[in-house]
């Protein structure tokens, strides 16, 4: 058992905690018809974002997938933007031009969520070959899916970072689905994770409803990309409590017995609310953290309610950047 | 003023900006070997880390010179030529083009993508693509088409210098052209085209290489008695058509010669634009001079009748002053 201090544990579990919390409320204000638009959630996958993220320092990049609420909140994201932006508010971190496929807070290092299934590869890839370039000691991280591992911009972007030696970390988050195909059907390893020897580099599968396993191995792999022992490919075995996308799709491709087992048996939350309970916390702490993060997303729907929607001119706002400052 | 060829002046944008700011730096499929001939010096100038050679990798290569991009490098993607986008179509697509505008200005771009274009010189469809009416589609691309030695270094600086995605063609039957290029710091502003010969009786709008087939038969009709104004649209995405539609104000008659596929083209947008805001002025149908909406053969022969020719703009102008 690798050693972490009480506050980071606390950090952990309150950010697991927020995104849970703002999962159950995003979806409730889905169904409810208050929220729209594709929407899929994390909720299941709370351990594989925070145990990564928390691996990270707050300059380090981060880049997420279509399937990305949780990704910001674990890199430290404010909720209240979050909200208004699926809400579709002129206060949103994306001024309403993103929506829940494209949540993203350049301000805490998440460089932007992609809706196209590994488009984010090669992104998070050259913002690694920037670090090098520029002799920074940063390392950019990359979530994608068990999906985006059969696209080409995987195989094309773990060769270039392992060619090039760059500070990147590779997260494949498998939720066992691609969409609605298992990846039983769709991926020609049991564990993606051995892809990592065709471009040699590291390469570890750990179980992603355990917080501190996803910590601790991809601290290990943060460590070293920013030692310059270039890239490391980790995958998190983990699953998706909800339906593909919220409210919308058929559930037939997979069973209710195996969402009720991973639901009732593997839930990340639990799972480490007893770990921290053998380490010393007492149940009433943990139920103090979830309290004050419920009250942080009681502040964040009121905020994000309060919030006007954006001018009809906005949607012809940032087609091309503002001019940057005179460099003078 | 000097005179220099347009590939020795692309060289001397990319050679002065990467010495002007360290952010800089150009990678692409052997460009440490200077094997296109555009850049000259470079290696060892600067070095392979900043004159990068890629795997062949297109989407993994320019969707990592995007992710550089927004974390403050300014790359310059080279494509070897225009086609090879295709491979890297949702990273210019999904990512370059759309990154500023999904994340509410949180991210900025600046990215150049160099795209040369060969064509006419049997290569076969595959290779013979002139693909800026395709990018031309998608908000949030700058496009242009520099055509002479002057405006190849000035736009291309200007493009480096741009905060936003800029995707250049660069017309490889110009390559080998000479021009004047001056001394000093040369920048050409985005968005303006420029008139390269006034005249009277018909405004000749060129893209990309049609310049030369234009300038070529504006001669031919100055001796026949018609007096051509030669427009080289110089900048595709922002579209000057203010200088298009004051030059049809006064002459009248428009011909738009392009060398890319005829439908959905460039032509047909400046088509479009003008009969739309300068149809009072027109005295004759509005004439393009492209290529059929038709792929390119290997054979020279089947090839050279399918794209445009001076002799072509000069039969289709005649007709326009009949």
């Amino acid at each position: 058992m690798i050693t972490i201090d009480d506050g980071v544990l606390r950090e952990m579990y309150r950010r697991m905690s927020r995104i849970r919390r703002f999962e159950d409320t995003t979806k409730e204000l889905l169904l409810a018809g208050e929220l729209y638009g594709a929407f899929h959630t994390s909720t299941g996958q709370e351990a594989s974002i925070v145990g990564s993220c928390m691996a990270l320092r707050i300059d380090d990049s981060m880049v997420g997938t279509h399937r990305s609420h949780g990704h910001p909140i674990g890199k430290g994201a404010q909720l209240d933007r979050l909200m208004a932006e699926l809400m579709g508010k002129e206060t949103g971190v994306n001024q309403g031009k993103g929506g829940s496929m494209h949540l993203s807070d350049f301000s805490v290092g998440s460089l932007g969520e992609t809706s196209i299934v590994g488009s984010g590869l090669p992104v998070s890839t050259g913002a690694a070959l920037a670090y090098k370039m520029r002799g920074e000691d940063k390392v950019s991280l990359c979530f994608f899916g068990d999906g985006a591992s059969s696209q080409g911009t995987f195989h094309e972007s773990l060769n270039i970072a392992s060619i090039w030696q760059l500070p990147v970390v590779y997260v494949c988050e498998n939720n066992g689905y691609g969409e609605l195909t298992s990846a039983k059907d769709a991926v020609s390893v049991e564990d993606i994770s051995v892809r990592a020897i065709g471009y040699d580099m590291p390469g570890v599968t750990v179980d992603g409803q355990d917080v501190l396993a996803v910590f601790e191995a991809v601290s290990e792999a943060v460590d070293l990309a920013r030692d310059g022992g270039g890239p490391s490919l980790v995958e998190t075995k983990t699953y998706r409590f909800e339906n593909h996308a919220v409210g919308r799709l058929p559930e037939h491709y997979r069973s209710a017995e195996e969402v009720e087992y991973w639901r009732t048996q593997r839930d990340p939350l639990v799972l480490f609310r007893q770990v921290l309970i053998e380490r010393g916390f007492d149940e009433q702490q943990i139920d103090d953290l979830d309290a004050a993060v419920s009250e942080e997303i009681v502040a964040a729907l009121e905020f994000a309610r309060q919030s006007p929607s954006p001018p009809p001119e906005a949607a012809f706002t940032h087609l091309f950047a503002d001019p940057a400052p005179s460099a003078g | 003023m000097r005179t220099v060829t347009y590939i020795q002046a692309v060289t001397e944008a990319m050679t002065e900006e990467m010495e002007r700011d360290e952010s800089v730096f150009i990678m692409g499929e052997d460009v440490a070997w200077n094997m296109m001939g555009d850049c000259t010096g470079m290696v060892e100038k600067f070095g392979t880390e900043r004159v990068r050679n890629t795997p062949i990798s297109e989407a993994g290569f320019v969707g990592a010179g995007a992710g550089a991009a927004m974390v403050g490098m300014r790359p310059i993607v080279h494509m070897l030529i225009a086609p090879f986008m295709y491979v890297a179509f949702d990273q210019i697509v999904s990512i370059i083009s759309k990154s500023t505008y999904t994340y509410g200005g949180q991210a900025r771009l600046p990215i150049t993508l160099r795209a040369p274009m060969m064509y006419g010189v049997s290569n076969a469809a595959q290779h013979s693509d002139r693909p800026y009416a395709t990018l031309m589609t998608i908000p949030g691309l700058k496009l242009i088409a520099p055509a002479s030695p002057h405006d190849a270094k000035g736009m291309l600086k200007a493009a480096i210098r741009d905060d936003n995605p800029v995707i250049t063609f660069e017309d490889r039957s110009l390559w080998g052209q000479s021009g004047e290029v001056p001394d000093d710091d040369l920048i050409v502003p985005l968005g303006q085209a420029a008139v390269r010969r006034e005249g009277t009786d018909v405004t000749v709008v060129t893209v990309a290489g049609a310049i030369t087939l234009g300038l070529a038969a504006a001669e031919q009709l100055a001796s026949e008695g018609v007096s051509v104004e030669v427009i080289d649209l110089r900048s595709i995405v922002p579209m000057d058509t203010d200088t298009i539609l004051e030059s049809v104000a006064k002459t009248g008659r428009l011909l738009i010669a392009d060398p890319a596929h005829e439908m959905g083209s460039v032509a047909s947008e400046i088509s479009a634009v003008v009969a739309q805001h300068g149809f009072w002025s027109l005295q004759a149908p509005i004439a393009r001079v492209t290529t059929p909406h038709c792929h390119v053969p290997f054979n020279a022969d089947l090839e050279k009748q399918l794209l445009p020719t001076a002799d072509k703009i000069v039969s289709e102008a005649r007709a326009l002053m009949e």
